[in-house]
């Protein structure tokens, strides 16, 4: 209980009026910066550093807490009124949450995904709290085997999302393949598929692909009906940001399940959030799958939504933890809170909390009144911000094209990205057009690169010993996981056309 | 609308008054803006990488000093610096601008082939060093420097090393301690990690034998007792760290991981002995200082004939230990 005691200290420090008044600043800019797509919260925090040279370090750090927050409660803003999410981490939660929005019920998915945002925070936080120095140690227990292993089953649990049609989807997955490989490959430094222009060595930015693929793509969808379906000139937001009684005992598991996958993955190096926020919404759509819920992909699911973003937001919390006890930034976020914590003197790493204790306290407290802040802020504005659907469809739409190009080009500054994003766009459209589903092509970007380089380099290491796959409890208990599952299901596969086919017979027999 | 024409003129009047007032802001900034007032540092990198950090510090002691009035940061990643520094190129005569540089854009021209080079722009200053440290596990066998060269020389393919990016100083150091040891650079069994974070985690969990870094980066790690360090890349000790060099080891091999400033190609001498001014009075702030001392940077500053000198050995030596590797 020594924590508890420290960290109520570290209350009594952080709570003061005008550290309260920087927290909602931090807040209002990290959701601000989160709503845009492409600007993401390391700028946020980039263009802030300098401005919080004059500013206490505690004062600065519950700044620091809300933007790192206020980043991923914004993204999934957009992601839902928009389908534009404003980063990676808020693909999966804009895959439902557009769809609760586009039947009328945008105030509550918002609402959904802020409540969910602050359990997956403070289920992090908390884990941060009391067991820092194990997360550290479970970072280094993850070699190059574990993540193949890791990405190979991520790959399989997502496949729920796929299955609607196999041929579409796998065609699907092997777009987003393709355009995973390209740029300079790490471990051999030859180019691939890079036409020679160096503006491609480091690849398409997943950035890119998810505004190309879902913004974009939907703009060019939606003009070219925009004359058909007069009808549907204007999506109707209506109903409360509240949700009942009856929809938060719903959404409640759905949180809590998030918050489950994403705990483990702020820990790991490379993981990032967008494996778990894809696997927490696989398991999702599979348990309504049995469920007989109906409500996913129709109607927009609030557990759909739920998910993934407690889980994304529960990345970010632990990914933090692991920052602290490890001085490893797992995002580019992560980097250069590392570099702002230097410059107060707090080291991050295995020797934090007994050096720097005056100053960790306070700082994992304005992680807590960061994120209640957030919540208030959120769940206040989610009405007001679903009013933006009441503008015009051709003036949205048109703003959100604007939207898009800015952000991306605020990425990189560079010309090709925004002819990329194009391209991109023109391809969302077209598998729209002809029903092809958007998300695989999301998970393939993201889990490729993972699988491939983390197989190379277990394979390099071993010196092409295959036998390293396999070598680890970790490794072995995700395969047979894996196996059990796809046995599980082919079972269930046959199970079911038997059952169909008894019932053609006997449908047959009575006529 | 129609029913208010005068609050529809005013209104209109308004806004083009406003845009022309802007325009002519715009203008008349973008003009008359020297160094002195206005200066544009470019860090060819993402933020929170070495070279933005760098960028940064040098923005912050600029403008607490009244060095320049005005300075401002823009980011532009990717392939080691590269694309940058082509943009960089295209910036013919610009006097307000400078781009933060160093070895590990030597490094990414080489590899990439790039069609702009170090000689496309106008080197200002090498300002701070940082060096590579040898690490491996606390609970490896070796000791010592020479254990690990043993194994390695035994077995240079089941000896596999950790560190950044190919072409990054953890690389290029890799292969010329490889080369003074009688190992070939080609056989080295490099696993290239994209962050200094990633490649941490390597190299605690005892992934790869041992591992090339970025003394700073493992400083916290060998401190905590996690990585024992073998040797550091610096040519000479360093009072403040307790490692050893490769050279006090018997291994002829030295590489700074520097960082500088350039400017862009077309300016005037007069443009340049500026920068170098505006550079040398940034490193006597008390900001520069702290910054130097905060993130562990040894001050190696150098301007003019100096510094091209260097720049040609650098640049020499990068080709041929590239050529090494066989990249």
């Amino acid at each position: 209980m020594e924590s508890l005691n420290l960290l109520f200290d570290g209350f009594a420090d952080a709570l003061t009026p005008i550290n309260l008044l920087w927290v909602v600043v931090g807040a209002v800019l990290g959701t601000a910066v989160g709503v845009l797509p492409g600007l993401g919260s390391a700028m946020a925090v980039a263009l802030l550093l300098p401005v919080t040279f004059s500013l206490d370090p505690t004062a600065a750090f519950i700044m620091f807490a809300g933007v790192y927050f206020g980043g991923l409660f914004g993204d999934s803003t957009s992601g839902i009124l928009l389908n534009t999410p404003g980063n990676s981490s808020a693909i999966a939660s804009s895959i439902e949450g557009h769809k609760l929005a586009k039947d009328g019920r945008a105030a509550k998915a918002l609402a959904t995904a802020a409540i969910g945002a602050f359990i997956g925070g403070l289920l992090a936080t908390t884990v941060v709290v009391f067991f820092a120095p194990v997360l550290a140690q479970m970072a280094t227990l993850f070699g190059p085997a574990e993540y193949f292993a890791l990405a190979a089953f991520a790959f399989l649990a997502i496949s729920a999302v796929v299955s609607d049609s196999m041929i579409k989807g796998l065609a699907a997955l092997g777009i987003g393949l393709a355009l995973s490989v390209v740029g300079v490959d790490g471990p051999s430094g030859t180019s691939r598929f890079t036409l020679g222009l160096p503006q491609l060595f480091d690849g398409i930015s997943i950035i890119v692909i998810t505004v190309g693929l879902l913004a974009l793509g939907e703009v060019i969808s939606v003009a070219s009906r925009i004359h058909r379906d007069p009808n549907h000139s204007q999506i109707r937001p209506s109903g409360r940001p509240w949700l009942r009684p009856s929809e938060f005992k719903k959404a409640l598991p759905a949180w809590l399940r998030g918050a489950g996958f994403g705990l483990p993955f702020g820990v790991i190096p490379a993981g990032g959030s967008e494996v778990p926020t894809f696997l927490a919404y696989g398991t999702e759509k599979k348990l309504a799958q049995r469920n007989g819920d109906t409500d996913f992909g129709t109607t927009g699911s609030i557990k759909g939504l739920a998910a993934p973003e407690a889980a994304s937001n529960a990345t970010a919390g632990t990914a933090m933890g692991a920052l602290l006890a490890l001085g490893l930034p797992t995002s580019a976020t992560a980097a250069i809170m590392l570099a702002a914590f230097q410059q107060y003197g707090l080291q991050p790493g295995p020797l934090l909390f007994e050096r720097g204790a005056d100053l960790v306290w306070p700082l994992l407290a304005s992680m807590f009144i960061g994120l209640v802040v957030l919540l208030v802020l959120n769940l206040q504005f989610a009405a007001l911000w679903a009013k933006l659907l009441l503008i015009p469809r051709h003036y949205l739409y048109a703003s959100i094209t604007v939207l898009a190009m800015l952000g991306v080009y605020a990425i990189s500054s560079s010309t090709i990205d925004l002819w990329l994003l194009l391209g991109i766009g023109l391809l969302g459209f077209v598998m729209r057009r002809y029903a092809f589903p958007v998300a695989p092509v999301l998970i393939a970007v993201i889990l490729g690169p993972l699988a491939e380089t983390e197989l190379r380099r277990a394979l390099s290491v071993s010196e092409g010993d295959l036998g390293v796959l396999v070598s680890s409890p970790f490794t072995i208990t995700l395969y047979i996981v894996l196996a059990a599952g796809l046995i599980f299901s082919a079972v269930q596969h046959l199970r079911r056309r038997k059952a169909e086919a008894q019932q053609q017979d006997r449908e047959l027999v009575d006529a | 609308m129609r029913k208010h024409p005068i609050r529809r003129t005013v209104y209109s009047v308004a806004v083009v008054v406003i845009a022309a007032l802007a325009f002519v802001n715009a203008a008349s900034a973008g003009g008359g803006a020297t160094a002195r007032t206005k200066l544009t540092l470019m860090a060819p990198a993402s933020p929170g990488g070495g070279w933005d950090s760098f960028a940064r510090e040098n923005q912050q002691a600029m403008r607490a000093n009244g060095v320049v009035n005005n300075v401002q940061v823009v980011n532009v990643p990717g392939a080691g610096g590269t694309i940058g520094l082509s943009q960089f190129v295209q910036m013919e005569g610009r006097n307000d601008m400078l781009m933060v540089t160093g070895g590990v854009m030597i490094g990414a021209i080489q590899l990439a082939d790039s069609p702009e080079t170090m000689e496309d722009i106008v080197p200002i200053a090498r300002v701070s060093d940082d060096y590579a440290a040898l690490v491996v596990p606390a609970d490896s066998p070796y000791k010592t420097l020479e254990d690990f060269l043993t194994a390695w020389k035994k077995d240079p393919g089941g000896t596999s090393i950790a560190g950044g990016s190919l072409g990054s100083i953890d690389h290029l150091m890799t292969g010329l301690v490889a080369k003074k040891v009688g190992i070939d650079p080609e056989k080295v069994n490099y696993v290239a990690y994209s962050g200094g974070g990633e490649a941490l985690t390597a190299m605690i969990s005892g992934t790869t034998t041992a591992g090339m870094s970025g003394y700073n980066e493992v400083a916290p790690q060998i401190e905590a007792g996690n990585l024992r360090p073998l040797a550091i890349s610096a040519p000479k000790p360093l009072p403040d760290i307790d490692v050893p060099t490769f050279k006090e080891q018997g291994v002829d091999a030295s590489m700074a991981n520097w960082r500088g400033v350039a400017a862009a190609p077309g300016i005037t001498e007069e443009e340049k002995a500026e920068f170098v001014e505006i550079m040398s009075e940034t490193r006597k702030t008390p900001e520069w200082q702290d910054a130097l001392e905060r993130n562990n940077w040894t001050d190696s500053f150098m301007t003019g004939d100096e510094l091209d000198k260097f720049l040609d050995k650098e640049i020499r030596r990068t080709k041929s230990i590239v050529e090494d590797l066989g990249l």
